[in-house]
């Protein structure tokens, strides 16, 4: 199937719509509300909510005897909030750590949501098969209905962003100072981690229990590796997320059998992968291409420096020298004298050097500003 | 001029176990002052500000700000927090950080414009980080983000600072520019307390002096106080004061 065959699809097929826009709709949400997990420093968060919401499907469906997905959401948003308040309590009870908390309470819920579901998978009831699918996730049963509930959430999302935008943003960096200023921290904090639940829920049917937290953390990831400006974060996580979704639908569903959840997380650290290594400021490529050059640069001048210091013992600073002398500095190469001879520090005549009246006067003021530089 | 009292303390006792880190602190700062709180690690200092400014739950105790609650005289007070205490790889920018001294006035959702940006501008200006204004703040130096810190809280333009180590982990240069700012404060008749460090420094800087130790040792003009027997009693070691007037 080609490209072009393959969009048009996109807009006439009725499953293969609803998926790529549901798993668009969710990346993009989860993109957007992950960058302020992440700044947090609550990267784990997602995945304790995440596997803490199982045994809420298990006991909905317990309870109600049925599969319809908005009761068992229901169930997993009641049993996420939870997990989350009891590791908030946790943390700030005990002594321990917040990593110790979240790993408690992820292995806590997850464990009774799987003997839940054992359980379930014993009752002589025709209806439990197929919630093990939360656990990873099958974007194929995605219905209009469900796309439009996180079409739904997510404006309500984007609302309340615009709206708290500046709270946020000073929460995210300051939490005491907030404080200080008058504003009800608490109720920040509590307007976040409501949404983020709601996005992992919301993703739970989709990408599943196991791999939810990739949905919050990948796209955010990605993302600040491409600003310093918190907005365009968000904006950009949105973007990556939304992508990741609509590239692993296609992948999945041009490679027969692929499951959704997994592709898409996997598109999404790509993502990731891209960014760590080409993104101009942070990325690891032109960190070490920089780092490089900058070595180079500071060879040259160190070089220069050394010719200065010859130089300026005679009264004609352009007094020619012999190449040799330079043979005993440590860091002179051919290629160094090529290069300040080209920037015309210095000239060049058969084996003699001479430095230009440029090149000392660049050599006497080399890094006399460094203190101003750095402070 | 020093008879209004700017902060008053009674019975401040603050505990995060079972241990008080804060025992019956009484305290009255005086309007006006430049006053170090002094002590050792451990000392309650950091808690002490913290508890005057709500951010801490006392057990017991009252804070008052020119005769009223904290709550109600929020807007008269500053507060300039560790430098350690956030994280400065935060995707933001000088002036952002700056401008987050106004989001006080401005209250829940309205948004900072352009009358914001001005004094933003000249809080940074005033320690000197103008040429600055649009550096991610993780390529700022520890000095440079000091006086971020110090510019945030001047835009609050309020009577009474209170500054969590603002000489820690700062070179000489910036220690100057800061103390050059606390004393000009003092000038307009602003109240500044700060949590110090270095004893050398006390009797050359500050006017008044809060010695701290879990409990209240002495609070009173440098001049009057700052003296061995204080510092014994406060760090428990035989201090002599080997600072030349």
């Amino acid at each position: 199937m080609d490209i072009t065959e393959y969009i048009k699809l996109v807009f006439t097929d009725y499953t293969l719509r609803t998926i790529t826009l549901g798993t668009a709709i969710l990346g993009a949400v989860t993109g957007m509300l992950g960058s302020f997990a992440v700044l947090r420093k609550q990267s784990l968060l997602g995945d304790a909510i995440s596997h803490a919401a199982l045994p809420g499907i298990a006991i909905s469906f317990l309870i109600t005897g049925a599969k319809d997905s908005n009761v068992l959401l229901l169930g997993a948003l009641v049993s996420g909030l939870i997990g989350t308040f009891w590791i908030r309590g946790i943390i700030k009870k005990t002594h321990l750590k917040s990593d110790t908390a979240l790993g408690l309470i992820l292995s806590l819920f997850f464990g009774f949501g799987m003997l839940l579901l054992t359980f379930i998978q014993k009752q002589p009831n025709a209806n439990q098969a197929g919630l093990d699918k939360y656990l990873f996730g099958q974007a194929a049963t995605l219905i209009e209905s469900d796309v439009w509930l996180m079409a739904i959430v997510t404006g309500a999302c984007l609302v309340v962003l615009l709206l708290f935008w500046k709270e946020f943003k000073i929460l995210l960096f300051d939490a005491d100072y907030t404080k200080t200023l008058g504003f009800n921290t608490k109720f920040i904090d509590i307007l976040i981690t409501t949404f983020i639940v709601l996005a992992i829920v919301l993703g739970l049917q989709t990408v599943g229990v196991v791999l939810m937290s990739a949905m919050l953390l990948a796209p955010a990831a990605a993302a600040r590796q491409w600003t310093n400006s918190l907005g365009i974060m968000v904006f950009l996580a949105a973007l990556f997320g939304a992508f990741s979704g609509v590239f692993g639908t296609a992948i999945s569903a041009s490679q027969n059998n692929l499951s959704t959840g997994p592709v898409i997380v996997i598109v999404a650290s790509v993502f990731v992968l891209i960014s760590f290594i080409f993104s101009p400021s942070r990325g690891l490529l032109f960190k070490q291409i920089r780092f490089i050059k900058n070595r180079r640069d500071l060879q040259l001048h160190k070089t220069l420096a050394f010719m200065h210091h010859i130089a300026k013992t005679h009264e004609n600073i352009s007094h020619p020298h012999t190449v040799k002398i330079l043979n005993n500095f440590q860091g002179y190469t051919r290629s160094t004298l090529q290069k300040l001879v080209h920037k015309n520090y210095v000239r060049l005549d058969g084996n003699m050097w001479s430095l230009t009246e440029e090149g000392f006067k660049t050599a006497s003021n080399l890094y006399n500003q460094q203190s101003d530089n750095n402070e | 001029m020093k008879n209004n009292i700017a902060v008053k303390v009674d019975d401040l006792t603050v505990a995060y176990n079972y241990k008080p880190v804060l025992w019956d602190i009484d305290l009255e700062i005086p309007e006006g002052v430049l006053m170090a709180i002094v002590g050792p690690n451990g000392a309650g200092k950091s808690t002490l500000i913290k508890s005057i400014l709500g951010i801490l739950n006392p057990i017991a105790g009252s804070v008052s700000i020119y005769g009223k609650s904290y709550e109600k005289q929020r807007a008269l007070v500053a507060y300039v927090p560790q430098k350690g205490s956030v994280d400065w790889d935060f995707p933001t920018t000088a002036l952002d950080v700056v401008m987050m001294g106004t989001y006080g006035s401005l209250g829940w959702i309205k948004r900072p414009g352009q009358k914001e940006k001005k004094i933003a501008l000249e809080a940074l200006e005033k320690v000197g980080m103008l040429p600055f204004k649009n550096r991610q703040i993780s390529q700022l130096s520890g000095g440079q983000q000091q006086r971020i810190f110090l510019a945030r809280a001047l835009v609050q333009d309020a009577s009474i600072y209170f500054m969590d180590e603002p000489f820690q982990g700062v070179d000489a240069t910036t220690e100057i520019a800061i103390i050059n700012i606390l004393k000009e404060l003092r000038k307009a008749n602003k109240t500044v307390i700060v949590v110090h460090h270095d004893l050398q420094t006390v009797p050359e800087y500050f006017d008044w002096v809060t010695f701290l130790n879990v409990k209240k040792i002495a609070t009173g003009p440098v001049k009057d106080i700052f003296n061995d027997d204080n510092l014994t009693k406060t760090y428990g070691i035989n201090y002599k004061v080997s600072i030349q007037e």
